[in-house]
């Protein structure tokens, strides 16, 4: 399937047509609700206390939906008037503000709790206006978030990544801009399933985040000699017989007895 | 826009945000109408600790209310009179909303119109970054 991103800006691609089609497919509607219930998770907000939210591309307010169903409040910022427009129609509880991402969050300092962004931050990744820099506007984007959220308010959000580098670029913008915290990525084995949550959070907070289930990922770089070292002799012949058949030569087919020692006759 | 949002909108120009004069915004020729929501008295309390209250006072003049008082009111949801205090501050932050209008900026003098309860925040392209 092709990447939306690579069709058009944003505020374009989804127009009054595409808008219609994402609200009111069930499918796009039971992932989005499925995201924002794991965001929200990730979160890990105390139960007790009112928050404030933000929710960065909002959209049609499908993420909104569920925040009002959890009790929050929150507010949702999004590119596309075509969007806010169905989102209005939809009855949003939260209010909705028309802004490009990349220019930066309009709140003052320590306004909200916590903000949370379902399939919107790879669209920062992308050069759709002449003198557009996607990795200042990252930074610009960061920075102001990080300014608008309390001390110790968490971000989390799910986004599709088009390659490593996007990955690299949107990290490297949030360490820079003074968030801690890291990738999160749900089903890493499926290429259908998987998703990326990046989880941050500005300063120190009393509750952290909701890493349960969680498993650090062990450097795949080892050195190649000790890696050789490890190698068992049978693993050693198969991927040489690999490599050959690869290359298109006659190789002997694998049996019970490749790589087999043979025994000394009586 | 609620008018609960007024309180921590600002300017979006990148040189505008050191300067104090870009909070609040200032708000002309707004035409607000008031839908119901349901009262959250915790909710309430929780951002009258964040609420800058002489802009607050400031923006409620704008839009034509001069009834506010000048000092924040302490408040308990627990305490019967504040509930009342506190159901006047939930019609007036969340229950009023401002469908149209302008907001200007008082540092770089750009103005954001609201539509249908929508602010524009996109700037133009002389203003990004």
């Amino acid at each position: 399937m092709s990447r939306p991103e690579e069709l058009a800006p944003p505020e374009i691609f989804y127009g009054d047509t595409e808008s219609f089609k994402y609200t009111s497919s069930t499918r796009v509607q039971h992932i989005q609700a499925k995201m924002t219930l794991r965001a929200l998770d990730l979160l890990n907000l105390s139960p007790d206390e009112p928050h404030f939210l933000l929710d960065l591309g909002c959209g049609s307010g499908l993420s909104g939906e569920i925040l009002t169903e959890e009790g929050y409040n929150w507010v949702g910022m999004d590119i596309s008037p075509s969007m806010l427009a169905t989102a209005l129609d939809r009855d949003a509880d939260g209010d909705l503000i028309l802004s490009d991402l990349g220019n930066g969050v309009p709140f003052r300092a320590g306004t909200f709790d916590a903000a949370i962004s379902i399939s919107a931050i790879q669209w920062l990744c992308n050069v759709d206006a002449v003198g557009n820099d996607p990795k200042k506007r990252l930074l610009r984007f960061f920075n102001t978030l990080y300014a608008s959220l309390a001390r110790g308010g968490k971000f989390v959000a799910q986004f599709y990544p088009k390659d490593q580098g996007q990955i690299d670029d949107i990290l490297s913008a949030a360490k820079v801009s003074g968030f801690g915290g890291g990738l999160i990525i749900d089903e890493p084995d499926s290429k259908r399933n998987k998703k990326h949550y990046l989880v941050l959070s500005a300063g120190i907070s009393d509750r952290s985040v909701n890493l349960e289930g969680a498993e650090m990922e062990v450097s795949a770089k080892k050195d190649k000699r000790k890696l050789k070292k490890l190698e068992s002799r049978k693993s050693f012949i198969n991927r040489k017989k690999e490599t050959m058949r690869k290359r298109g030569r006659v190789v002997a087919n694998d049996s019970k007895f490749t790589a087999r020692k043979r025994r000394p006759r009586f | 826009m609620k008018f609960l949002t007024t309180n921590f909108i600002q300017c979006a120009v990148k040189g505008c945000q050191s300067s104090d004069s870009s909070f609040p915004l200032k708000y002309e020729e707004c035409e607000l109408v008031a839908e119901t929501q349901e009262f959250k008295p915790e909710f309430l309390v929780h951002m009258l600790e964040k609420i800058n209250w002489s802009a607050l006072v400031q923006v409620a003049r704008d839009l034509g209310n001069d009834n506010l008082p000048t000092e924040k009111p302490e408040l308990d949801p627990i305490m019967e009179d504040d509930v009342l205090i506190l159901k006047d501050l939930h019609n007036l932050l969340v229950e009023t909303n401002i469908l149209n209008g302008k907001m200007i900026c008082n540092n770089c003098g750009h103005i954001y119109f609201i539509k249908n309860s929508i602010p524009n925040f996109l700037l133009p392209p002389h203003l990004c970054n």
